[in-house]
């Protein structure tokens, strides 16, 4: 279970976050919905204790994030290509996270199989360095690593921008069933309401730092979010 | 036209001024101000005191005969030196491509705009003095100075004519080769190189009209380049930044350093993939030549501390050259490998055991050295492993306070990119103590003492290695946030 209590972030003054009480189960699908500058990235970026809270705290399984590092085995994320390792090869880099994530290269093989279609062919044997891919197919390469060991926790930040939609298609799949397992808990985040509501069993959205809705998602959910946009 | 420039040059100005580590950076862009001025003056120094100099070297020669005929030399040299520097800013004129200005505007600024760069400003200072010092000593004015003007074409034309050759690895073989086969010639006194181009460019001295040789030969260049140009102002042409074939190697001899291995196998792939890390490879090894700029000479052979210098330099030039920007070479991936199941610990044993490496390899290759005297090799060997016990964990210490991106794939040569204060800061505790501490032995006691007492400050450090890397990795958690910040912001 992740949660978040009076978790707060400010930059010189400005609210950017502000959280009174966020829990998120074991097992569920969720989705972070808003507009630009919402707070989604700082959540996340938060969560993942690469800046520190102005007050409060996250806790992921029992871990406060910025106190220990246990939680690291068990998470893994996608936020944006900084997360990718320009020089390398997507082979070279799914074999690199796999040796941190203790994974040997059979297995990592293994997974990637099961993605040939998600790939499409752009992704392996490309003679290329990550540096050299689209934006697209970079982003393709950067999610799946995150799928890589097993992780209890997946957090993709805007995982279905800048795909073309035949991949876009193919993730929200993968997520689904990704988010059928019990025992993983899915943290997405999307400017794309569509997406969102099919892949995510519950649907948080954020205006300017704070949680305006909290919704289970039903058939009316995307109505009720196109409408609160929309006005 | 000119409006246009006009809009240009504010453009410029606004990338300067608003750039946002401005403030941050101010001091370093006046230190390389200063650097600049202080080229430019010496140049202008220089120019004005050859006159005097070859006077007093070759009495009996005319000076303008002696310079015109190295004159050959300058061109190949700066050929050389231009291919490896110099690129036409090509990528500058993205953003005017949708706009409405016409092709050959863009290419004509951005040709005209090189035609001002600091690479032709070298040569014009350098005959500027020259020549006013030419017609105070009663050489014909008008001569001198279409001379004048027939040295700035030159050096103009090597400016437009590399752009033409520079993406062709054979002409640079063929300058290089041409530069040194005239030097081994002339050296050997098997053909007179000088002596044959002598004439060709002292006649631009003699002949005043023959100017127009090297002004045909600029508005030709450039014309080659504008044809060119024109024709290729398209993103899928030569805007576009060549990619390289992936080559994959699995490196699974580093398996046997155990839980390193991973990031032992990332690192060399981060030095050998990227151009400027590569470069610094090559640096290092060439500055194990550095010595024999002093061994060779007496005064410097016997002076203790100055082998202490080299010693420290030669062993640790990798060392400070790569470590100095640890962990910034891993910027632009920073924030995935602190989110990343990654024991920091693990992360900068690697980078300690890639400098040890680099170390032991610097010592064997100054071991020749020896042939100067055995006291130039006792204090290599004291000062490797200084470097190895103190100067290690000195500069991954002192890195947790970089936090300047490097973007890895821009070029090595005149990069400051990461530089910031800290960088200077290094320098004094990793060259200046271990020399301090070396000299203050070596005077009251005898160099024995000195090399003794690197040595034990060396194996004390090694001993404590573990301890001290617990606290450096206490260090990095806590600058972690600077770090990652820090990191995120490009252009620096």
């Amino acid at each position: 279970m992740i949660k978040a209590t009076n978790l707060s972030k400010q930059y010189g003054g400005q609210q950017v976050l502000d959280i009174e009480t966020l829990e998120i189960p074991k097992g569920q699908s969720f989705g972070l919905v808003g507009n630009n500058g919402a707070g989604k990235t700082t959540f996340f970026s938060l969560l993942l204790d690469l800046i520190p809270p102005s007050s409060g705290e996250i806790e992921n399984q029992g871990v406060k994030v910025n106190k220990s590092e246990d939680w690291k085995p068990f998470t893994s994320s996608f936020i944006d290509e900084s997360f990718l390792i320009g020089y390398l090869t997507p082979e070279e880099y799914f074999y690199f996270v796999g040796d941190l994530r203790g994974v040997n290269k059979a297995d990592i093989d293994a997974l990637l199989a099961q993605f040939s279609d998600f790939f499409h062919g752009e992704i392996l044997g490309q003679k290329k360095y990550l540096r050299d891919l689209s934006k697209g197919n970079q982003k393709k390469a950067g999610i799946v690593a995150s799928f890589i060991g097993n992780p209890a926790v997946v957090i993709l930040d805007e995982p279905f921008a800048n795909l073309d939609p035949t991949t876009q298609i193919r993730l929200k799949g993968i997520i689904k069933e990704l988010a059928e397992r019990e025992d993983v808990t899915v943290l997405v985040s999307s400017h794309d309401l569509i997406h969102v509501t099919e892949v995510c069993e519950r649907i948080v959205v954020l205006n300017k730092g704070e949680i305006v809705k909290d919704i289970t998602t039903s058939p009316e959910t995307l109505k009720e979010l196109e409408s609160f946009f929309g006005a | 036209m000119l409006s246009m420039l006009g809009h240009f040059i504010t453009l410029q100005r606004k990338a300067f001024f608003r750039s946002s580590s401005f403030g941050k950076s101010l001091a370093l862009k006046l230190l390389m101000g200063f650097f600049a001025v202080y080229m430019l003056v010496a140049l202008l120094f220089f120019g004005g005191a050859l006159y005097f100099i070859l006077r007093k070297l070759l009495p009996d020669e005319n000076p303008m005969w002696v310079v015109s005929q190295y004159m050959v030399y300058w061109v190949l040299a700066e050929l050389i030196l231009r291919y490896f520097i110099q690129k036409l800013p090509v990528m500058d004129i993205k953003p005017f491509l949708v706009l409405p200005i016409s092709k050959q505007k863009i290419s004509h600024y951005i040709l005209g705009r090189s035609g001002f760069s600091v690479y032709n400003l070298l040569a014009f200072f350098f005959a500027l003095p020259f020549v006013v010092v030419l017609i105070m000593n009663g050489y014909p004015a008008l001569n001198v100075l279409l001379w004048f003007v027939g040295v700035v074409a030159i050096a103009l034309s090597i400016n437009y004519i590399n752009f033409i050759i520079n993406k062709s690895n054979v002409a640079l073989i063929t300058i290089v080769g041409l530069l040194f086969v005239f030097f081994v010639l002339d050296y050997f006194a098997i053909l007179p190189v000088t002596t044959f181009f002598g004439p060709i460019f002292h006649g631009l001295y003699a002949y005043p009209w023959t100017v127009l040789v090297p002004i045909a030969l600029v508005v030709l260049a450039y014309f080659i380049n504008f044809k060119y140009l024109v024709k290729r102002i398209y993103l899928d042409a030569s805007l576009k930044a060549k990619t390289e074939t992936a080559k994959t190697s699995d490196l699974t001899w580093t398996r046997r350093f155990g839980d390193i291995a991973p990031f032992l196998q990332l690192d060399l792939k981060l030095i050998w993939r990227n151009k400027r890390t590569k470069a610094q490879v090559f640096i290092s090894l060439l500055f194990v030549l550095y010595g024999l700029f002093f061994y060779t000479q007496d005064m410097y052979v016997k002076m203790m501390p100055m082998l202490c210098f080299l010693g420290v330099f030669m062993t640790g030039i990798f060392l400070t050259n790569f470590g100095q920007f640890i962990p910034a070479w891993d910027s632009a991936y920073y924030s995935m490998l602190m989110s990343q199941n990654i024991p920091l610990r693990k992360y900068l044993d690697s980078k300690a055991g890639l400098i040890t490496f680099s170390v032991a390899v610097m010592f064997f290759l100054t071991m020749p050295y020896v042939y100067f005297g055995w006291e130039a090799l006792a204090i290599n060997f004291g000062s490797a492993i200084y470097n190895l016990g103190v100067n290690i964990p000195v500069i991954l210490f002192f890195g947790s306070f970089n936090k300047k991106r490097i973007e890895l794939d821009k070029s090595p040569f005149g990069n400051m990119q990461g530089t910031s204060g800290t960088q200077f800061l290094i320098i004094l505790p990793v060259l200046g103590a271990p020399i301090i501490l070396f000299s203050i032995f070596y005077f009251f006691f005898s160099i024995e003492i000195g090399v003794l007492v690197l040595c034990l400050f060396g194996i004390v450090g090694l001993l404590f290695r573990k301890t001290l890397l617990d606290k450096i990795t206490e260090q990095y958690r806590s600058r972690k946030y600077n770090m990652i910040a820090g990191f995120k912001e490009k252009d620096s």
